[in-house]
């Protein structure tokens, strides 16, 4: 998504290295996708799925 | 570490990227274990193409350019691809943590990605992307296994 658009910024988290981000973004189970600090995406989805969501904040 | 044959595999999928690319290294000498264990993965990617490049930047010495791009701990990856006239552009794709394991797997797609392999995106959700206007930042966590 990054790559597709300059707006975005994306980063892969090792979370087991990173008990802090793990811990602020309540990372129980992985993969768990968080967008600028609002949105959590449990899981993996359908693309169609994974996009909507990813992008509900810009309505 | 990686086996002859996991090598192949490697430099056959590789050999579809057609422009080259640079990950950015960011590492410390003091945070020991997690930034040597980088730095052994990353060695191995030079030799299976010729369009991978490492290049390594110090954490602590070089902290406006960890600023540039948005990078705060170590180990951290960042990729750049580099167009057909040399010029060096911010993919804004960023990897923290040890790429082992999954991601490994990780790291091996978003090279593909950043050197002109297509993407997996379908033409609808590329054309939702790109309606973003906003400044988005995208956190994926995962675990080696």
């Amino acid at each position: 998504m990054a790559f597709a658009n300059e707006h975005i910024t994306s980063y892969a988290v090792e979370a087991t290295e990173f008990p802090d981000l793990a811990r602020k973004y309540r990372v129980n189970g992985v993969p768990k996708t968080v967008v600028n600090d609002q949105i959590e995406i449990l899981g993996g989805l359908p693309q169609d799925d994974f996009i909507t969501q990813a992008l509900e904040l810009q309505k | 570490m990686l086996s002859p044959a996991d090598q192949e595999k490697l430099r056959d999928s590789f050999d579809e990227m057609t422009s080259p690319v640079r990950v950015l290294f960011f590492t410390q000498t003091l945070d020991g274990e997690h930034c040597v264990q980088t730095r052994r993965i990353l060695d191995e990617l030079p030799a299976l193409s010729d369009k991978i490049a490492i290049e390594e930047v110090n954490f602590v010495l070089e902290k406006e350019r960890a600023a540039q791009y948005g990078i705060d701990r170590v180990p951290a990856l960042a990729l750049l691809s580099q167009d057909a006239a040399g010029d060096v552009h911010d993919s804004r794709i960023r990897l923290l943590g040890t790429p082992g394991g999954y991601g490994f797997v990780s790291l091996v797609q978003a090279l593909m990605l950043v050197g002109g392999h297509e993407s997996s995106l379908t033409p609808e959700n590329r054309q939702r992307i790109a309606a973003v206007s906003t400044k988005t930042t995208i956190q994926v966590f995962s675990t080696p296994t």
